[in-house]
């Protein structure tokens, strides 16, 4: 609220006479439009705390009439997929341990490349700039058997760090970009005046603009948190079976055709997939929304 | 001071010459993992695929030419043309609705509304999860003996169908609904940052003419928005040509072959049927239908304005 209304005082179609009828049509389709997008968040977990029974009798926008936990305990640790009954739990640590180095190797990667684009310049950076930006556009199916092959001859194909470098790969055109708008938008005095100081690429780098730049840092975390930790096509070309991440495991688990469909433990599986990054979403707010729309709109 | 600094310190540097190629050394080094990535991933993979698409590679990847025998293979494949012909709904639907709801969204909170952020967080949260979890909610909910239409029917309107998942002609429709909940959130910030860019005394004079809000919108503040629905338009159309995921989840494909995509054909003819060349060309289609719609914006985005 509070900083939308500094600069845009006199907006809006004539306030005071029309206000009570403006605001019960306005107020009325947004609250509704909300109700709508918040609904399948809501089944999800109305689901998935009910039982088998309640839900082959029941209505699904209904709330559960006992409550039981019975289906998250076993999503969470003996939900099957193919012979591994363990549950999502092996699926949970494969992603954390792929999401965390890729987060941090993709970050520390690109912004270094974005400091080097903004502030020191030299002959073809921006041609390879250029080329990083369009490739961000072309589908990776395209890119997808070179990188396996690549990976073979590396010896990481279907290792995790294989698939750590695929992250940092596929994410670096999207978070240089995000860098060096930022690191562009810093005052260029200050990088002159380390420069007159006799601070080379890396003091300037690690002394000057790393302590300035915490705001951008943060919303790249929060862009490759969420991106990684949802990649799905990534997880099941470049890892083994034994190394895939939540939401292959997800989909796994879910869309199996032996065995009765457990709806229950479905949708408390499926929530538990999404609960990192809605955690990171809901609790970052205004930094999420400024790292999706970063690179986007400045074009 | 500061204004005879720039050319100043240019001059200066000729006494510590031998720093020059130093430090241009240091911030190429540091540019080396994306020159890597630019020149070996992003060029040399795309031309690999593509020069290999004219080969007759089936479980590794060989260099016997066989020209267009793969693209011809590939059209004449009923698998194929489902999906091309399932993207192409899917996408001018989504184009079309995204932008149209994206905008509407945007428009509605512009409105100097209070609950601003709580309405923002509500729409944008699904974008916040995979395309994984999206497409089974949506399973879930349209799956029609528990669903939606056992809903409906429960309240007494027997006959009501409503299950797109399961009926080949409107399948890929069903995907839709999941994707423009799950996307059209971030549509709405990109514009509502559109919106926000327009100047104040823009609104202002249109009120002082007289002009109504609608007309101000369509006639004023949408051609000032150009910009941002080409940029948006290149996103979504980026997005929509990788769809892959969601269909995954929600229909593997199903029924039968009704809700098929390029994408996954791509990825089972590499991964699963070993006909490695065969995937190769139709993920080059895919390269082409993106180049159709990117170079054209490439052109109006950057042609224009490139700074020497």
């Amino acid at each position: 609220m509070a900083d939308t209304s500094t600069a845009r005082d006199p907006n809006g179609p004539k306030p005071k006479r029309l206000l009570s009828r403006r605001n019960i049509f306005l107020y009325g389709t947004l609250g509704l439009i909300a109700c709508y997008y918040a609904l399948p968040l809501y089944v999800m977990i109305v689901t998935s705390l009910k039982g088998m029974p309640e839900i082959r009798l029941g209505n699904i926008f209904s709330p559960p009439v006992e409550v039981t936990f019975q289906p998250w305990v076993k999503a969470w640790a003996e939900a099957c997929t193919g012979l591994n009954c363990d549950g999502l739990s092996r699926g949970f640590l494969n992603s954390v341990i792929i999401t965390v180095p890729s987060v941090l190797l993709s970050i520390a990667i690109a912004s270094v490349n974005g400091y080097a684009l903004a502030n020191w310049r030299f002959k073809g950076a921006n041609v390879f700039f250029t080329i990083l930006i369009f490739g961000a556009f072309i589908p990776y199916q395209v890119m997808i058997y070179p990188l396996v092959i690549i990976l073979r001859e590396l010896g990481l194909y279907s290792s995790l760090w294989g698939l750590v470098l695929v992250h940092t790969i596929f994410g670096m055109p999207i978070l240089t970009l995000l860098f060096r708008n930022y690191f562009t938008s810093l005052p260029e005095e200050l990088f002159k005046a380390a420069r007159v100081d006799g601070a080379g690429f890396w003091g300037i780098f690690l002394k000057i603009m790393l302590p300035m730049s915490v705001p951008i840092f943060v919303v790249a975390v929060i862009l490759q948190i969420t991106g990684i930790w949802n990649d799905f096509l990534f997880g099941v070309i470049y890892t083994k079976p034994a190394n895939y991440p939540m939401t292959v495991q997800l989909n796994n688990i879910v869309n199996s055709v032996q065995g009765v469909k457990e709806y229950n433990v479905n949708m408390a599986a499926t929530i538990i997939t999404a609960l990192v990054p809605l955690t990171v979403y809901f609790v970052s707010g205004r930094l999420f929304v400024r790292g999706i729309a970063a690179g986007a709109v400045k074009g | 001071m500061t204004t005879s600094e720039n050319p100043g310190s240019i001059r200066r540097s000729a006494s510590r010459a031998p720093f020059r190629p130093f430090r241009n050394l240091s911030a190429k080094f540091a540019a080396i993992p994306m020159i890597l990535t630019a020149l070996v991933v992003f060029v040399g993979g795309t031309l690999w695929t593509v020069v290999y698409s004219f080969t007759n590679s089936r479980l590794l990847p060989k260099a016997d030419w066989v020209g267009f025998k793969q693209y011809d293979r590939l059209w004449g494949t009923r698998r194929w043309q489902v999906s091309i012909e399932n993207l192409m709904i899917f996408g001018v639907c989504s184009l079309v609705l995204s932008l149209i709801i994206g905008f509407l969204l945007a428009a509605l909170l512009d409105q100097k509304i209070r609950f601003e952020d709580t309405f923002r967080t509500i729409f944008l949260y699904p974008f916040a999860m995979s395309f994984i979890v999206t497409g089974l909610a949506w399973q879930w909910i349209l799956n029609p003996s528990l669903g939606v239409q056992n809903v409906v029917r429960n309240l007494g309107w027997e006959s009501f169908v409503f299950d797109p998942l399961n009926t080949s002609s409107i399948a890929i429709y069903g995907i839709l609904i999941a994707a423009l909940w799950q996307g059209t959130g971030f549509i709405m910030c990109l514009m509502l940052a559109g919106l926000r860019g327009i100047d104040e005394d823009i609104w202002k004079a249109a009120r002082v003419d007289g002009i109504p809000t609608w007309k101000t919108y369509v006639f004023i503040v949408i051609p000032m928005m150009r910009p941002v629905f080409i940029t948006t338009l290149v996103i979504i159309a980026a997005g929509i040509v990788k769809v892959y995921d969601l269909v995954v989840a929600q229909t593997s494909g199903g029924p039968g072959i009704a809700s098929e995509v390029p994408a996954k054909y791509v990825y089972e003819k590499m991964f699963q049927s070993q006909n490695l060349a065969q995937g190769f060309a139709a993920s080059t289609m895919m390269l082409l239908a993106v180049l159709i719609v990117l170079i054209p914006w490439a052109y109006l985005e950057f042609g224009g304005k490139r700074r020497g």
